[in-house]
């Protein structure tokens, strides 16, 4: 007990700021951080299982989270049968040549030995494979575009429930991590972060304009929700009875029967949308507490010791007989399914899914910001990190007013320098993150909760 | 006469343009490849020190306007551009003694200085921001053209124009001016040699007497002279946004690795190779076919390998064969 309490009393700290949020701004607001909280702590747990266990950097943490994203659109939305029926056909048969180029290269590398005929004929079956298949694809990719552009445009889902993508932007996410894996995990370390970087603008760029996929820029609303609607709890009754209890006390005062019933309504329509964000955080935490625990376990295996192993000192453990070119691609691949998780998980709490959104300011850099803060190598500290580093990127802004108005307090509230610094308050968030970050890189580089490896 | 009017057409939408732009990611892309040679770290910063010099180079072209002072036909920037090298080399080696020196003399692994430069950026960003805001800013003044289409089309009678802005012609002189200095210096004076040295081996060079202080510091010099030039170049031909500049390190990173990353040369050559490939692949050939063709054979499409909207993966993709294939760049730099 004793010995963790440095990471209970960061946690109690934590969790008493998101209180105080929300008591003196609103519980509402308090929600939506935890909740945003508790998905970047998803991120930076399978950041940290690369980085902290393995030692391998990956800065393409936005591509995964953008595959989560859209495996969150494929499963949940209703197929569009227009659309099927218009272009269907082309796309699965360019389906099926990219299957069969890529098989193509498979033998031929496989037939033949090293050479430069071999290097001539793989060159030669991708380009011919991108002419036929742009041919192929072309006609039914603009018809696709053409059914109902304002409404729809594109394929749409299988219709299931979103929860399900869950797992499908996991394994989208480990997908794209084993062929960026199979390429780049040779390269040396800050060769391989500006590769992942670079591979993960490219994935983003296919989303944002593969239309007939994605809707690319236009944006898919309106995605299917685990948890209820607000407008109808607002209406069910048992909701209406529950709010009543919680509120009693503050209802009991109005005597007015009118204005009681008014009070009522406005905290049902509260309540409800604060009921909603509870119902997430619910299914985030059992994420949360589900990877924790496995995560926890694998750290302490033996698999664990040999990560630990092959990242402290990689010929040794070579010459122990570890094959540390398949350990490194395992790792990859699980850290990346992780952030897919992740992915999936916030395009269903927002409900909608913005290509455009998607830069790696936010979700490559701020995660590795939460990593480095937080501890590498501690799952707890990771999580710490996620939770900290959300915290002060929302809250930053009224601190960097606050603060704003305390140093030019004695100036004119119309004097230029005042009002340009109130102005550019939002910005004070960078500010916060980058000298966070290098505090933390200078003073305590292991991070707050720093890694502990005791042998048990 | 089509055929003239097909290489008009290429000329004026693929050479010129791609030739400005490869100038400007040239600039960039040494700049990262001597943070690379000598300091040996990926400095993620690169992006945002551009526009931190720009955003100077802004600064102080608004103070010359206000006050009245210009160049005439040139941009006033020509003669903010030195002020701006100035306070741009005070931010750079006030950096490297607050932040990067640490960690140099601690013998850090290059992962955690690249960490480190992170941090660099975000300060750098909030930085810039809150001083000239995120906006989309344009400071170009002077003579915007130097040959109009319609008077190119007038003085040859082709059909097709070409024109040549003041800030491209501005752009290729000053790269081709500052590259050559800088190969000069790298490979005549007795700094440059000795620069060199100390990024081939560390450990030669401090024992035939080089001094890695100095070296170091007049690295951050010309880091900040090739970073303020090559930002304010790119912003006076397109216009200054930090988004922007943030977002042009990931071209300027594929050019130096293409290139050969440790290698200036490479990476010179290496922002031509991007910039022509982005354009090349993504123009649409439609026109340069009717010229070319007979009307028989006209295409129907565009004739556009890949949609515009693609133009930043064109250059990763590069980066990623190269990768592959010579991962030491096309003109080897250090194997890495």
């Amino acid at each position: 007990m004793r010995k963790n309490l440095n990471v209970i009393a960061a946690y109690s700290i934590m969790m008493g700021l998101i209180i105080l949020v929300g008591i003196f701004q609103s519980w509402n607001i308090a929600l939506s951080i935890f909740n945003l909280c508790l998905i970047s702590a998803v991120m930076t747990m399978g950041a940290n299982i690369q980085w902290g266990y393995a030692g391998l950097i990956n800065f393409g943490i936005m591509g995964y989270t953008a595959l989560g994203g859209l495996a969150a659109v494929l499963i949940s939305v209703n197929p569009v049968q227009e659309a099927w029926s218009a272009g269907g056909l082309n796309i699965l048969l360019s389906l099926f040549l990219i299957i069969g180029m890529v098989l193509a290269v498979r033998y031929v590398l496989k037939k033949y030995e090293k050479s430069k005929n071999r290097t001539y004929a793989i060159a030669t079956i991708i380009i011919l494979g991108i002419i036929i298949i742009r041919f192929v694809s072309e006609p039914g990719i603009e018809a696709i575009e053409e059914v109902d552009p304002a409404k729809t445009g594109f394929l749409g889902g299988f219709g299931l429930p979103i929860i399900f993508s869950w797992i499908v932007g996991a394994l989208f996410a480990g997908g794209l991590a084993f062929v960026i894996g199979k390429v780049a995990l040779g390269l040396r370390a800050d060769y391989l972060a500006i590769a992942t970087l670079l591979i993960s603008e490219i994935v983003i760029a296919i989303i944002k304009h593969e239309d007939w996929l994605t809707r690319g820029v236009k944006n898919v609303i309106g995605l299917k929700r685990p948890a209820p609607y607000e407008v109808n709890l607002q209406q069910t009754d048992w909701f209406i009875n529950l709010v009543e209890k919680f509120n009693s006390s503050k209802l009991n005062l109005i005597s007015d029967f009118a204005e009681r019933q008014a009070a009522l309504n406005q905290f049902v329509i509260e309540g409800s949308s604060v009921f909603v964000k509870l119902c997430y955080s619910g299914l985030f935490l059992i994420v949360v507490i589900i990877l924790l625990i496995l995560t926890q376990k694998a750290l302490y295996s033996p698999w664990g010791r040999m990560m630990r192993a092959i990242r402290d000192n990689e010929e040794a453990a070579n010459a122990m007989g570890k094959n540390v070119v398949k350990q490194h691609l395992l790792i990859f691949v699980l850290g990346s399914a992780i952030v897919g998780i992740a992915g999936a998980m916030l395009v269903t709490q927002d409900g909608l899914f913005t290509p455009g959104s998607y830069r790696p300011m936010r979700y490559t850099f701020l995660i590795w910001v939460m990593v480095i803060v937080g501890g590498s190598g501690n799952n707890f500290g990771a999580i710490l990190g996620g939770f900290v580093v959300w915290f002060l990127w929302i809250e930053s802004a009224p601190i960097g007013l606050y603060l704003v108005n305390l140093t030019t307090a004695g100036l004119d509230d119309a004097h230029f320098l005042k009002v340009h610094l109130i102005e550019s308050v939002p910005y004070f968030r960078f500010l916060m993150m980058g000298a966070g970050l290098l505090l933390i890189m200078r003073y305590r580089p292991k991070g707050i909760l720093p890694e502990k490896i005791e042998i048990k | 006469m089509d055929f003239l009017n097909a290489i008009i057409l290429l000329l004026n939408y693929i050479f010129v343009p791609a030739l400005a732009y490869g100038s400007q990611l040239a600039l960039g892309a040494i700049f990262v490849t001597l943070i690379y040679g000598i300091l040996r770290f990926a400095n993620f910063a690169t992006g945002d020190m551009m526009s931190f010099g720009t955003m100077f180079t802004i600064l102080f072209t608004w103070y010359f306007q206000s006050v009245g002072i210009g160049l005439g036909f040139l941009p006033t920037a020509l003669i903010a551009i030195p002020f701006a090298i100035i306070f741009m080399i005070g931010y750079m080696l006030l950096i490297d003694k607050f932040v990067f020196k640490y960690y140099r003399v601690n013998k850090s692994p290059p992962v955690q200085l690249a960490m480190v430069s992170i941090g660099v950026m975000f300060v750098t960003q909030a930085v810039v921001r809150i001083i000239i805001g995120p906006s989309d800013r344009r400071f170009f003044d002077g003579e915007k053209f130097l040959i109009k289409a319609s008077e190119f089309k007038d003085m040859t009678g082709l059909n097709e124009g070409l024109a040549i802005k003041s800030t491209q012609v501005i752009t290729i002189l000053v790269t081709i001016v500052l590259v050559s200095t800088l190969f000069w210096f790298l490979n005549k004076t007795k700094t440059g040699k000795s620069m060199r040295a100390y990024s081939d081996n560390e450990d030669l060079a401090l024992l035939s007497g080089i001094d890695p202080k100095k070296i170091v510091m007049i690295t951050w010099i010309i880091a900040g002279i090739l970073a303020t030039i090559g930002g304010a170049l790119y912003g006076l031909d397109k216009s200054f946004k930090p988004f922007t500049y943030f977002n042009n390190m990931l071209p300027i990173f594929a050019a130096a690795i293409v290139g050969g990353i440790g290698n200036p040369f490479g990476a010179f050559l290496g922002g031509y190779v991007i910039a022509f490939s982005e354009i090349l692949l993504t123009y649409a050939y439609k026109k340069f076919f009717m010229y070319v063709l007979p009307e028989s054979m006209e295409p129907d499409g565009l004739v556009q390998l890949l949609s515009t909207d693609y133009k930043f993966a064109v250059s990763f993709s590069i980066l990623v064969i190269v990768l592959l294939y010579r991962p030491s760049g096309i003109f080897k730099g250090k194997v890495l």
